[in-house]
C-alpha cells in the first residue's frame, strides 16, 4: 500500500526496488514496527488475556477438584469429565442440549424462511415488516423472557385467557420440566427467526430472476418453483444459517435463566456449566470440565464451517 | 411502531371496472387487470397476509408488555382480560424504582454501555488500521488470531474470567463488568474488510502531503468509513447493553448491577401474580432504548448482525 514514490520517475522499477532492501531495520521500517505495536498491542492483549488465557485456564480446572471460593484443590485428572458422562444428569444435559438445539435451529431456519419469502412478496410496508421482525433479535434475552413469562403464566397470561376460550385449562409451563422445554424453545425461536429471516430475504433476491422466468415459461407454479430452484440454490445461505444458528443455540443462555432458573428441564450444557460453578454447587472443576465439552462441540461445528465455506459458500 | 402505515391507496373501493385513467384505452389485452377480484384476492392471500401475521406475531407481545405496564394490580389479577389499560398509570414505573434501585441499575447500564462501546470501537479502528496500512512481520498470523478469537464462545470463558477478575478485586466493580470484553475481534475483523477495500491513492496522497499514520488515520481514514464504524459502534452498543451471563456473575451487589441483572432481582422480589405490571415496567426500560436505537439506525445494525452471511 505504501510502495515509495520518492526520486526520480524516470528510474526502472529495479532501482526502485532496491532502497528498502539497504537495511532491513531501516528508519521506516522500524517506525512502522512501533506504530503497529502502538496500535494494535492494546487490543491484542485484552484478546490474550480474556479470550485465550480463560480457554487454557479452564482447561486446566477441569482437571481439579476444586470448591469455588476454596483456596485449595487437588489435581484429579479426568475425573470431572468421567463423572459428568457417567452421572445421572449427563443422559438428561446431553438430551436437553441436543433437542433444544435441534428444535430452535430447525424452528428458526424453517419460519424464518417462511417469513422471508413473505418479505419477498411485491407489495407495500415489506420494509416496515422487516425491520420488525428482526427487531426481537436486538432485544435484552431478559426483557424478553420476562414479557413472555407473563404471557405464559397460568393464572393470567394472555395464553391461559386464550385456552379458556376455547375450554381449555392453561399448562403449569414453569414445574413441568417438558413444558418448561417448549416454551423456552417457542420463545427462542420467536427471538431469533428475525435473523434467518433478513438473511434468508438476502438470499432469495440475490437468486438469479432469468432462471427463475425460465422455470416459469416451461410451465412451473409457484411452489415448484420454489422447490426446485429457489431451495438448492439457497444452499450456502442454508449452510450458513445451520452453522450461525447451530453455535447461538449452544450458548443460548439468557433465556434460560430468566424463564427456568432452576434449570428444570432446560439445563443445556452452557446452563449446567453455569448451575454447577454458580449456583448451589460452587463446583468449579466439574463446571470447567462441561464448559471444555461444550468448547469442543463448539470447535467442531466451526471447523465444519471452515471446510465448507472454502468449497460452498462463496464470500465476495 | 403501529400499523403498516403507508398502504397503497388504490384497491380500497373494490369496483372492477373502473380502469385506470392513465394508460388510455390502446392496450386492451393486458392480462393482469390489477384491480380485478382474482388479482386482488391473490394480492392480499399472498402478499398481505402473511406479511400482516409475521407482523404481528413481533409486534403483539411487545405492545403487550407496553399496555401492561400502565395497569394496575387490579386489572392484571383478573379472569376477564382487559386490553387497554385504564390510564397512563405510571404506579409500576414508581414501584420498580423503589423496590428495588433501578435509576442505578440503569445509570450502571448506560455507563458500561458508553465506555465500553467507546472503547472498543477505538480499539477496533485503531487494529484494523494497523493490520491493513502498517507495515509489520506476521500480519496475517495475527489476523488469524483474530479470526479464531472471534469464533471462541464468551460463555466457555465465564469462570477463568470470573476468577481472574474477582483476584483482581474486580467484583461487584462498573470495571470488573467492562474489562474482560474490551478486546474486540468482531469489530476489528469488519473494519479490517472494509478498510481493505478503500483506494490505495487517497492514502498515497495523504503520504505524499507528509501526513504520518495517526493523521492518515483521523483524517483520511476514519471519515471515509463512517458507515461502518457506525454498524461496529451500534452493534456494540446492542450487545453491550444486553450483555447478561458476564455482569451476572461478576456482580451481586445492587450498588453495580446493570439493567438486565437488577431485573432478576425485580423478579425475585415480585413473586405473585400482582407483580406482573412492575415486571412488565422494568422490561420496557431494558427493551425500549435498545428499540429506539434500532428503529432509527436499523440498516446499520441488520448489516452488521448479518454480516457474513451474502456479502462477507
Amino acid at each position: 500500500m505504501t510502495r515509495q514514490l520518492t526520486g526520480s520517475p524516470a528510474a526502472p522499477a529495479q532501482t526502485v526496488q532496491a532502497p528498502p532492501r539497504r537495511g532491513r531495520w531501516s528508519g521506516r521500517t522500524r517506525r512502522d514496527f512501533f506504530v503497529f505495536l502502538a496500535l494494535a498491542l492494546p487490543n491484542l492483549a485484552l484478546i490474550a488475556v480474556f479470550t485465550y488465557l480463560p480457554l487454557i485456564n479452564n482447561m486446566y480446572y477441569s482437571t481439579l477438584d476444586w470448591t469455588l471460593g476454596s483456596a485449595s484443590a487437588t489435581v484429579v485428572g479426568f475425573d470431572n469429565y468421567i463423572n459428568f458422562f457417567t452421572s445421572s444428569d449427563a443422559p438428561q444435559v446431553l438430551g436437553t442440549t441436543l433437542v433444544f438445539t435441534v428444535v430452535t435451529v430447525g424452528g428458526s431456519m424453517v419460519l424464518g424462511l417462511l417469513v422471508a419469502l413473505a418479505l419477498n412478496a411485491k407489495v407495500r410496508g415489506t420494509t416496515f415488516a422487516r425491520s420488525a421482525v428482526f427487531a426481537p433479535y436486538v432485544l435484552s434475552g431478559v426483557g424478553v423472557g420476562l414479557v413472555w413469562l407473563f404471557i405464559f403464566d397460568p393464572g393470567y397470561g394472555v395464553l391461559s385467557w386464550l385456552l379458556r376460550g376455547i375450554g381449555q385449562q392453561s399448562p403449569q409451563w414453569i414445574n413441568d420440566p417438558q413444558l418448561s422445554l417448549v416454551m423456552v424453545i417457542i420463545v427462542y425461536v420467536w427471538k431469533n427467526l428475525g435473523y434467518c429471516a433478513v438473511v434468508y430475504l438476502a438470499g432469495l433476491q440475490s437468486l438469479p430472476k432469468d432462471v427463475m422466468e425460465a422455470a416459469s415459461l416451461d410451465g412451473a407454479n409457484g411452489f415448484r418453483r420454489f422447490m426446485s430452484i429457489s431451495v438448492p440454490l439457497l444452499s450456502p445461505t442454508t449452510f450458513f444459517l445451520l452453522i450461525t444458528t447451530m453455535i447461538s443455540s449452544l450458548q443460548a443462555f439468557d433465556l434460560i435463566r430468566i424463564m427456568t432458573p432452576l434449570g428444570n428441564g432446560t439445563s443445556t450444557l452452557i446452563y449446567e456449566a453455569y448451575l454447577q460453578a454458580f449456583g448451589a454447587y460452587n463446583r468449579a472443576g466439574y463446571s470447567a470440565a462441561i464448559s471444555v465439552v461444550l468448547f469442543v462441540i463448539l470447535l467442531i461445528i466451526t471447523v465444519l464451517q471452515l471446510r465448507f465455506v472454502e468449497r460452498k459458500v462463496h464470500y465476495s | 411502531m403501529s400499523t403498516l402505515s403507508p398502504v397503497s391507496p388504490n384497491p380500497a373501493t373494490g369496483v372492477g371496472t373502473l380502469k385506470a385513467p392513465d394508460g388510455g384505452p390502446e392496450l386492451p389485452v393486458r392480462r393482469d387487470r390489477p384491480f380485478s377480484r382474482a388479482n386482488l384476492v391473490q394480492t392480499l392471500a399472498g402478499g398481505y397476509i402473511p406479511l400482516i401475521v409475521a407482523t404481528l406475531v413481533v409486534v403483539l407481545p411487545l405492545l403487550w408488555m407496553l399496555l401492561s405496564s400502565f395497569k394496575q394490580p387490579g386489572e392484571i389479577v383478573t379472569t376477564d382480560l382487559k386490553i387497554l389499560p385504564q390510564g397512563l398509570n405510571l404506579e409500576n414505573y414508581h414501584t420498580a424504582m423503589t423496590t428495588v434501585p433501578f435509576a442505578r441499575f440503569f445509570l450502571n447500564s448506560l455507563i458500561v454501555t458508553a465506555v465500553g462501546s467507546t472503547v472498543k470501537v477505538i480499539l477496533a479502528i485503531l487494529t484494523a488500521y494497523a493490520l491493513v496500512f502498517v507495515r509489520f512481520p506476521f500480519k496475517n498470523v495475527i489476523f488469524v488470531v483474530i479470526l479464531v478469537a472471534l469464533m471462541v464462545p464468551p460463555q466457555v470463558s465465564i469462570l477463568p474470567n470470573y476468577i481472574l477478575i474477582a483476584g483482581m478485586g474486580g467484583k461487584n466493580t462498573l470495571w470488573g463488568i467492562i474489562l474482560p470484553g474490551l478486546g474486540t475481534a468482531f469489530g476489528t475483523f469488519l473494519l479490517r474488510q472494509h478498510f481493505k477495500t478503500l483506494p490505495g491513492s487517497i492514502l498515497e496522497a495523504a503520504e505524499i502531503d507528509g501526513a504520518g499514520h495517526w493523521r492518515r488515520l483521523w483524517q483520511v481514514v476514519v471519515p471515509v468509513s463512517l458507515p461502518s464504524i457506525a454498524t461496529v459502534a451500534l452493534v456494540t452498543v446492542v450487545s453491550e447493553w444486553n450483555d447478561y451471563i458476564w455482569p451476572l456473575i461478576i456482580t451481586d451487589r445492587p450498588e453495580t448491577m446493570t439493567l438486565p441483572v437488577g431485573l432478576t432481582l425485580l423478579q425475585n422480589s415480585e413473586g405473585n401474580g400482582a407483580g406482573w405490571g412492575i415486571l412488565m415496567a422494568g422490561a420496557v426500560l431494558v427493551i425500549i432504548p435498545i428499540l429506539l436505537v434500532f428503529a432509527a439506525l436499523q440498516r446499520y445494525i441488520v448489516a452488521g448482525l448479518t454480516q457474513g452471511s451474502v456479502t462477507g
